[in-house]
């Protein structure tokens, strides 16, 4: 369950943002992402998670066992926490969400739908949804945005708890979380832009 | 050589550039011949008068129309398979043109239609199938406006055209069953091949390679416009990268 | 997939879910119809068949916009496209959910509007076989053009554009079925066609839809 990304480039609206990335993400291990803004960071996030194709590279290792953690939490502001965490267990495959609840100090809220939730309360119902996917890679797009100081506490330690218990996390932020991780700075990968002479000259 | 070095849009620019001037006047002058020979130069139908002239508009234009579809299919299938760009501009870039064809095929098919069968429309199989090719142009122009990025366009207009053809073909025969079923019988309904005598059929063939060639030319043009506005869009988004 | 269905039906009766918008149009345009074509009986009772068919259709596709952009614009769809489940299920699941929130109940109240427009006895018959042998094929087709529409900020009267022509053979068929019937004609060519048609649909449009969503992900 080795993550392995090697020479990756990637692009966002046909621009190549990124190249040469590569890394490897040991069971246990976990890697932060840092790079100023619009450098690519969630591009890089969505083509390991899946959602899109890398221009060139290999990404080894992580399929089926990626959970991806998006800026949008994913949340039916209609249903209830429960029903929002119930929901995503059973999608996955894995039955408890009990202690995903108390993960994330969820448990008084458990009857509440999600739409009457403050913005910290529904980041953390979302980020409790990683716990219920039973997967190994944990891949996070800036998770502690709107979270305050002592919920960022609950998150650091669930994902130092994920990463005791063998897994792994890549997250992109720019919070120290206290985690010992290695960290990667985006910003020298910046990608070149294409040359002119490429089969569809000019074309991105 | 391979066929796809024209798929490089310099080569094909270059190489198209070439041909057009020869297109052009080709279609322009057996365009000509067709329309004179057929409008002034053959008799009267004995039966419709001078009115079955317009055919010599009429059915080039529904030919192309249809074969305008076809070239689109093929391209987006081209696009799919290798991913090359000038194909998929070249389905978008014939689009328009064929969509005029159906428009003009259908504008000259109620002209014809007046004295004919004393109406502007009739819901015949053939009128109804072209006017339900117009709305799959529109719906397939509409997608190629809509969306912003010009590789998620052409991916998703080639399924539409795709998909759009299976259902195409789907309602055709759909609108011949209807229309067998209780609406008015063959007396309104016309089979250009019975009715065309030799007389007709000769300018008719000049008119249809004429609009053949024109239709070419006007895609080997479009393609050319489309492949220079992609390519001042990816200039103007390299030059905010750089920025 | 039990899961997404439940949550996709549950949304839908929930407050804002919009169930029972569809049918309240249904019921609308119907109701509309003898104010514009006039009171006369056998007027109304001769084009009942179609009268209902197209509202259905109309209904339909009024429910076309949020069956995707919902899951788009608060990210649930990009959370299930790295889900365990293929997006053809998504997708499906999605369909059969549209289904059962409008399409059957269209079904189900097509017989009552049938009273209104003085359809013929042996008609409710076959209008409800022929929707319910249809309907199932808009809403496949629909989940089609939703996903084409997806990422689009006012996607849905381009929707209704591109949804339209591929809902024609459907809509002949299925009206056909229904008018043959009430007119106590065979149907049986016609209501093979429409089977037909479903089936095909069912089996092979999730297949587009899903490769459209996808695209529309990256």
């Amino acid at each position: 369950m080795t993550l392995n990304v090697s020479d990756l480039r990637i692009a966002r609206g046909g621009l190549p943002v990124l190249e040469g990335i590569s890394f490897v993400l040991k069971p246990g291990a976990a890697l932060i992402l840092r790079g100023p803004n619009g450098i690519g960071k969630t591009t890089l996030l969505r083509c390991i998670a899946g959602l899109q194709p890398a221009l060139s590279g290999q990404i080894t290792g992580g399929e089926e066992q990626i959970a991806y953690a998006a800026h949008s939490d994913g949340l039916k502001p209609a249903l209830t926490v429960t029903e929002n965490l119930r929901f995503w267990a059973d999608v996955f495959g894995t039955r408890s969400i009990k202690h995903a609840l108390e993960a994330f100090d969820l448990t008084t809220l458990r009857d509440r739908p999600a739409g009457a939730l403050s913005a910290g309360q529904k980041r953390r119902l979302g980020l409790s949804r990683m716990l219920v996917t039973g997967r190994a890679i944990w891949v996070m797009d800036e998770p502690t945005v709107s979270l305050d100081q002592s919920s960022v506490a609950l998150f650091a330690a669930a994902v130092r708890a994920h990463l005791g218990a063998g897994g792994s996390a890549l997250i992109a932020t720019h919070i120290d979380l206290g985690l010992e991780a290695e960290i990667l700075d985006v910003g020298p990968y910046k990608a070149a832009p294409l040359a002119f002479d490429d089969f569809d000259g000019g074309f991105l | 050589m391979s066929i796809w070095e024209y798929a490089n849009p310099r080569k094909f620019l270059h190489s198209s550039e070439r041909v057009m001037p020869y297109l052009w006047v080709s279609s322009g002058v057996l365009m000509a011949v067709g329309l004179i020979w057929g409008f002034f130069f053959t008799p009267d139908d004995y039966r419709q008068g001078s009115t079955v002239k317009i055919i010599f508009l009429h059915v080039p234009a529904a030919l192309m129309a249809i074969n305008a579809w076809f070239m689109m299919l093929v391209a987006s299938l081209i696009w799919v398979i290798r991913r090359h760009h000038v194909s998929a501009l070249a389905a978008k870039a014939a689009a328009p043109v064929g969509i005029v064809m159906t428009l003009i095929a259908l504008a000259t098919g109620a002209i014809w239609g007046q004295p004919m069968w004393g109406t502007w429309w009739a819901w015949d199989p053939r009128l109804t199938s072209f006017l339900v090719l117009f709305l799959f142009y529109l719906g397939y122009i509409a997608l190629w406006e809509a969306i912003d990025n010009p590789d998620t366009a052409a991916d998703l207009t080639a399924i539409l055209c795709l998909v759009g053809t299976v259902f195409a073909v789907l309602s055709r025969y759909a609108v011949n069953f209807w229309n067998q079923g209780l609406h008015q019988g063959a007396s309104l309904s016309l089979d250009e091949k019975e009715n065309v005598a030799d007389a007709f059929s000769n300018p008719l063939y000049v008119c249809m390679v004429g609009f053949g060639l024109f239709f070419l030319a006007m895609v080997f043009y479009r393609t050319g416009t489309e492949i220079r506005a992609r390519r001042i869009k990816a200039l103007l988004a390299r030059q905010r990268q750089e920025a | 997939m039990i899961a997404l269905l439940l949550r996709d039906l549950r949304l839908a009766v929930r407050a804002g879910g919009g169930f029972g918008l569809g049918l309240a149009f249904f019921l609308i345009v119907t109701v509309m119809v003898p104010f514009s074509v006039g009171p006369e009986s056998e007027l109304l009772a001769r084009i009942a068949p179609g009268v209902l068919w197209l509202g259905a259709l109309l209904s339909c596709l009024l429910s076309l916009d949020r069956l995707l952009a919902l899951d788009w614009e608060d990210g649930s769809l990009d959370l299930l496209a790295t889900a365990p489940l293929p997006l053809e299920a998504v997708v499906s699941i999605k369909a059969l959910a549209h289904w059962i929130t409008t399409g059957l109940p269209l079904v189900l109240a097509a017989p009552v509007l049938g009273i209104l427009l003085n359809l013929p006895l042996e008609g409710f018959r076959w209008v409800v076989i022929s929707l319910f042998l249809g309907t199932p094929a808009l809403s496949v087709i629909g989940t089609f053009g939703a996903a084409l529409t997806v990422g689009l900020k006012r996607g849905g009267l381009l929707l209704s554009l591109l949804v339209m022509p591929l809902y024609v053979p459907t809509l002949i068929f299925g009206a056909e079925v229904a008018r043959r019937g009430a007119m106590g004609m065979g149907v049986e060519t016609p209501v093979l066609m429409l089977a037909g048609i479903s089936a095909a649909v069912i089996a092979l449009m999730p297949f587009a839809s899903a490769a459209v969503l996808r695209i529309n992900l990256r």
